[in-house]
């Protein structure tokens, strides 16, 4: 047999974007279908679950909120594994990749703070407290926000590519030093009441809503992620064809 | 090498007095505090640490992009990159001379800055050794997003937005430490040591990401 | 159902439903812009670089 026939599929199967264009065409729909029934699922599942002593039926608001605080997260991680194969591996779609889930990842960073701040006020009084996840996930915003900042700054596609993974991969070795510095804020000014961002114990009746909604939101990002994509080759190659044709009129 | 930072701080100190706006911008916010919170010198004396930190530390990202405002300017960076030295050790210069140009006055000017705040001299001590410190870091790190900027016109709060997140822990461990000299069951070395570490990490860090984004803001 | 709770948790569920159904609706929007866009160039007789190079090759 050839060797061909046996080759494992790999990212560079997608790498030429023609193909990544064939491939998620049809894939689209399909996981915006899975996406859709999971959080159907989820979102039934949750309603479902009884109020929790503790905190009331303010629980319904964890379902939304985790998975929101998960996902931006699980986007910078993306984004960051993207900015490698722009810089290490020079995947031609990894700097797609990143531009795409930049913005989303935003969205959920701050979807992530406004719940919380939804769920903290009923809960611990206060609209916001300056306490080590809050602040770390602010911090995560405002890299967000400044790699927005610089894909719209700069004009040319391959400086800004070779900038925006540079930022994202040093600010994603620094976030450990933020999260770790944020601690030791935090524990030198432990507020008056100790806050229990965890709630009690997560019993199953709530713990298996809360992983269909994650998983569901983890989908619902792919399939985003896979649109935005493509949306991005589209615009590139929009971009080539008008310099191609400015070229060709220039040399008429 | 020493050429080369010798030549960085003349241009530093020559260019539109770039270091006497960050010192009247830390100026401008020693002076605005007392207005704000109100004249208690009790109180300001409590916040004094953190407000010198803070008016340094954004006097400082205010004043990155002037960099590489040369190289900019008349499009010498190219030159630069010929060069025979690695590019990072270059970066790391003109860091470093960036440093003695900006920071520096802020770090010198902090004392000054202390006893309006009603500072005592162990905390002012304290804050001047933490931000004589800490400062570098901002220029190391800031190099990063001055090479990744160095395309644009106005790239200075671009800079700022994005090297902010990144200086936090400098802010963070800097006011420790100066709180844990004046504060008696808190501790001065551990934060202080861990700013040391981490100016020490930026400056290899920075000079190495910004000289890799720089070796093709020219292509 | 909420208790008294509804004003966090209603506004909760809205903004994040109005985010993520944002999210699809700016997606599915840019999509059919450049769709069009290209559509457009395309009638115009604009080429890709490639594409020119394969319509050479066929003469």
């Amino acid at each position: 047999m050839s060797e061909t026939a046996i080759r494992r599929a790999s990212l560079w199967d997608f790498a030429n974007p023609t193909r990544y264009l064939a491939i998620a065409g049809p894939a689209i729909p399909w996981l915006a279908g899975v996406t859709a029934l999971l959080l159907a699922a989820g979102l039934w599942m949750s309603f479902r679950a009884p109020a929790d002593y503790q905190q009331g039926a303010t629980v319904l608001i964890m379902f939304i909120h985790v998975p929101a605080a998960w996902l931006s997260m699980f986007c910078y991680g993306v984004m960051s594994v993207s900015a490698l194969g722009t810089l290490v591996w020079r995947h031609p779609l990894a700097d797609v990749s990143l531009r795409a889930a930049a913005p989303v990842g935003a969205v959920f960073t701050l979807l992530a703070l406004v719940t919380g701040s939804l769920w903290g006020k009923p809960m611990w009084g206060a609209w916001w407290v300056w306490d080590a996840r809050l602040t770390s996930v602010l911090v995560l915003f405002i890299i967000y926000l400044g790699l927005l900042a610089l894909a719209r700054a700069i004009e040319d596609p391959a400086t800004a590519a070779r900038a925006l993974a540079v930022v994202t991969l040093v600010g994603s070795v620094n976030l450990p030093i933020i999260k770790f510095s944020v601690n030791w804020w935090n524990t030198l000014h432990q507020p008056a009441s100790v806050m229990r961002m965890d709630g009690p114990k997560m019993d199953p009746a709530f713990l298996y809503p809360l992983l269909v909604m994650a998983l569901a939101y983890t989908l619902f990002f792919i399939t985003l992620h896979a649109m935005n994509m493509r949306n991005e080759i589209l615009r590139r190659r929009i971009r080539s064809m008008r310099m191609n044709a400015a070229r060709e009129a220039g040399g008429a | 090498m020493i050429a080369l930072f010798l030549r960085e701080l003349k241009l530093a100190s020559r260019i539109g007095g770039g270091a006497l706006t960050g010192l009247l911008f830390f100026l401008a916010v020693v002076t605005v505090v007392p207005f704000g919170v109100g004249p208690d010198l009790k109180l300001l004396a409590r916040i004094g640490p953190a407000m010198l930190w803070t008016g340094a530390l954004l006097a400082s990202l205010l004043g990155l992009d002037r960099l590489f405002q040369g190289e900019r300017e008349d499009g010498s960076l190219d030159l630069l990159l010929m060069s025979e030295h690695p590019i990072a050790l270059i970066v790391f210069v003109k860091s470093l001379a960036h440093w003695v140009a900006t920071g520096l006055p802020l770090v010198l000017a902090a004392p000054v800055f202390g006893l309006m705040m009603n500072m005592e001299p162990v905390a002012i001590a304290a804050s001047v050794a933490t931000l004589a410190v800490g400062t570098p870091a901002i220029s190391f790190v800031g190099a990063v997003g001055a090479a990744v900027t160095v395309t644009l016109a106005r790239g200075g709060l671009v800079i700022a937005v994005l090297i902010l997140p990144l200086v936090i822990p400098v802010l963070i461990f800097g006011v420790s430490a100066s709180y844990g000299a004046v504060e008696d069951p808190a501790p001065f070395l551990p934060p202080f040591l861990i700013l040391c570490a981490i100016t020490l990490f930026f400056a290899v860090l920075g000079p190495l990401a910004a000289g890799h984004v720089l070796r093709h803001a020219a292509d | 159902m909420f208790g008294n709770y509804a004003g966090y948790i209603v506004p909760a569920y809205v903004l994040s439903a109005l985010a993520l159904v944002g999210l699809v609706v700016w997606s599915v929007l840019d999509y059919r812009a450049r769709r069009s866009e290209l559509a457009e160039l395309e009638r115009k007789g604009l080429k890709r670089r490639s594409q020119a190079g394969a319509d050479r090759a066929n003469g």
